[in-house]
């Protein structure tokens, strides 16, 4: 234990300023169990981050504690080196599709809107500017023709492609999706990836709850993985290995299973 | 007089009165669409029993300071801060304690309004109470209300809805999707607050007027009742608001009318009256559209049948298929096809002949993707396209017509 709070302290100055999330010592519970205990995590700048672990490791609970969605028993989150309630302009966020009421009255192009709201204020009026903008973020994501659409007529994936438009729309550096695959058909996986792709690929961040092992090396940069402790990060080649993941998913994946992901 | 009091001739004190249970209306539809919106309706069941005591020992206080127990303002204070513990307690039972919310609302509402009609019984007894006429509080009463009552609840509506307007983005983004709110700055909890705080003005301002048993109707009705006509949010907002306002209008104004009408319960049955007929009769999600598009979606499944076994040679035992045939022409009364039904029937089962092809192939995912049996396949693929597709078709030598 001390020799790894050493070696954390060792690379954490420089590492933090710069990265786009830095957690360290972040503990979770729900009641007296713990659901996320005393993770650190440096999420790499320009890069896309994928968070790996069995079901209940605390992968989504760690997004949320992070955003301050859930408050942490312990432990801090910076954001490009400074708190998060400061930096919450730099981060977009694509919560899971079944946290909210779809038959809610709302139309597919109020939803993005809602990604403009710290930028309209209270009052602020919605101008022709930024109803172009939004449309422009459903455009992005393929879902231009659905703007005036009750949100509840679409299907799963359309949904999450929804959610994914209006955090484009808040222009941000920081990008945590939380299981953006979840539930949603081939169409939307191949949409949103590539979305995803062309944010990293013009410098922004992403960081992705994800639970299929077999996409994790075509899709992501880099792997945390997490058990409730933190298991391992860094690079798809160095992380995503048979040890490492039956240390998070302690020895639930089957011989055939790891052949099938062929690891390095 | 019933005109008189509609057309506000009743007046000036009567056309405050109706004037401000108006405002009143207004604010309690508008407010009341986020809290129907969040999923917290009956938390304001809570509040409005709350106030009893409040009220109770608000007149007891003044009385026992020399002073009136009439006095609204003080009435309306002690209403305020009874309901604010009754709100503390609802919100603290249902975070800190095992009790789910609809539990520790139960507790709290009867709790509160029990001590209130306790307190309400010591105050008969008490020398000056006899006059106070707090009953009026239970149901609401616009008789004998005077000109600074109506003035006071006529600001107080007012000012509660200027809050809700100015509040509307925090308040939608809480009600729609709190994490994401929390994600991008707002503070929810506070919103929450502010939200359950307007409630309670709400609920206060509008006691003496509609009551403390029937407010909830008038903050739940309207919405629920708006949102048969919209599905936007801003929409629903300025419908309840509208439709809680006439509510409240021809409510306070019949019963200016007739003072031996309560207010309250008539506001509530206009407002019942809206509810029924918008649940009826409102376009998309009202009853009659709902069965109307059922019955039409059915017939199309049903003659869709028919055509298919037409084709096939099969015999046809559904009534109900036998009779849509007959109607447009397609078979007689044996259910042997006509020349037309004929023809229709060979290209229902070409056109699925068709589906069957575009479904196995990749390259017609998306088109695929609209296939319910019913959708006529020339709104989904091009002429070229089902061109091309008939040319596999007679490659494979399916049936054609």
């Amino acid at each position: 234990m001390t020799l790894e709070l050493a070696r954390t302290r060792e690379t954490a100055p420089t590492a933090r300023a710069d990265s786009p999330l830095a957690l360290r010592g972040m503990t979770v519970s729900y009641g007296q169990k713990p659901a996320v205990f005393s993770v650190d995590m440096t999420v790499e700048p320009g890069k896309m981050t994928a968070i790996i672990g069995p079901n209940g490791a605390g992968k989504s609970t760690l997004l949320k504690a992070a955003l301050g969605i859930l408050t942490p028993l312990a432990g801090t989150a910076t954001v490009y080196g400074k708190p998060v309630a400061e930096q919450r302009h730099r981060i977009a966020y694509v919560p899971q599709r079944a946290s909210v009421d779809w038959d809610f009255p709302t139309r597919v192009i109020d939803v993005v809107l809602m990604g403009l709201y710290p930028q309209l204020g209270l009052l602020g009026r919605i101008r022709p500017v930024h109803r172009a903008r939004a449309a422009d973020c459903l455009a992005r994501v393929g879902m231009e023709d659905f703007a005036t659409r009750q949100i509840g007529q679409l299907s799963g994936g359309q949904q999450q492609r929804v959610f994914l438009a209006r955090a484009l729309a808040q222009d941000a550096d920081l990008y945590l999706l939380d299981e953006p695959f979840a539930g949603v058909d081939a169409a939307t996986e191949k949409a949103i990836i590539a979305v995803l792709k062309s944010l990293r690929d013009a410098g922004k961040t992403v960081v992705a709850v994800h639970h299929d092992l077999s996409t994790v090396p075509e899709y992501f940069d880099n792997v945390f993985l997490i058990n409730t402790h933190r298991v391992a990060e860094g690079s798809v080649a160095e992380v995503f290995k048979s040890n490492h993941l039956q240390d998070a998913y302690g020895g639930r994946l089957a011989g055939a299973q790891m052949d099938a992901l062929q690891l390095s | 007089m019933i005109w008189d009091a509609l057309t506000l001739q009743l007046g000036y004190n009567a056309t405050l009165v109706t004037l401000g249970a108006t405002l009143l209306g207004m604010a309690a539809g508008v407010g009341g669409t986020f809290l129907f919106l969040r999923k917290r309706a009956l938390v304001s069941d809570a509040i409005s029993h709350a106030t009893l005591p409040g009220v109770a020992l608000a007149f007891m206080v003044m009385v026992a300071l020399g002073g009136d127990g009439r006095n609204l303002i003080g009435l309306l204070l002690g209403a305020a801060l009874s309901a604010g513990v009754g709100l503390l307690l609802v919100s603290w039972l249902s975070n800190r304690t095992r009790l789910a919310e609809d539990a520790a609302i139960g507790s709290v509402l009867s709790v509160f309004f029990g001590l209130g009609i306790v307190l309400l019984t010591v105050i008969q007894t008490m020398s000056a109470g006899r006059q106070a006429g707090l009953e009026d509080f239970l149901l609401g009463s616009t008789a004998g209300m005077l000109r600074s009552d109506a003035l006071i609840i006529a600001v107080a509506a007012a000012l509660t809805l200027a809050l809700v307007l100015l509040l509307r983005r925090p308040l939608t983004l809480a009600s729609f999707d709190p994490e994401y709110g929390t994600a991008i700055g707002q503070n929810v909890p506070r919103t929450d607050l502010a939200m359950m705080g307007l409630v309670l003005a709400v609920t206060v301002v509008g006691l003496k007027i509609v009551g403390l048993i029937l407010i909830v109707a008038l903050l739940i009705i309207p919405p629920v009742t708006a949102r048969f006509w919209s599905e936007r949010t801003d929409h629903v907002v300025l419908i309840s608001g509208a439709l809680g306002g006439i509510a409240a209008y021809i409510g306070a104004a019949l019963s200016a009318a007739q003072p031996n009408l309560p207010t309250g319960p008539i506001i509530v049955l206009v407002g019942f009256a809206l509810f029924a007929l918008s649940l009826l009769l409102a376009p998309g999600r009202g009853a009659l559209s709902a069965l109307l598009r059922h019955r039409r979606y059915q017939r199309r499944v049903h003659l869709r049948q028919g055509l298919l076994a037409l084709a096939h040679g099969q015999p046809i035992y559904e009534q109900l298929t036998l009779r849509l045939l007959r109607a447009e022409g397609y078979a007689l009364p044996d259910g042997v096809a006509t020349k037309a039904g004929r023809g229709r029937a060979a290209k229902a089962l070409r056109d699925e002949t068709r589906w069957q092809l575009i479904r196995r192939d990749p390259a017609y995912e998306a088109a695929a993707q609209q296939y319910d049996g019913l959708t006529p396949i020339e709104t989904v693929l091009t002429a070229d396209q089902i061109r091309e597709i008939d040319s596999r078709i007679d490659m494979r030598g399916g049936v054609m017509a």
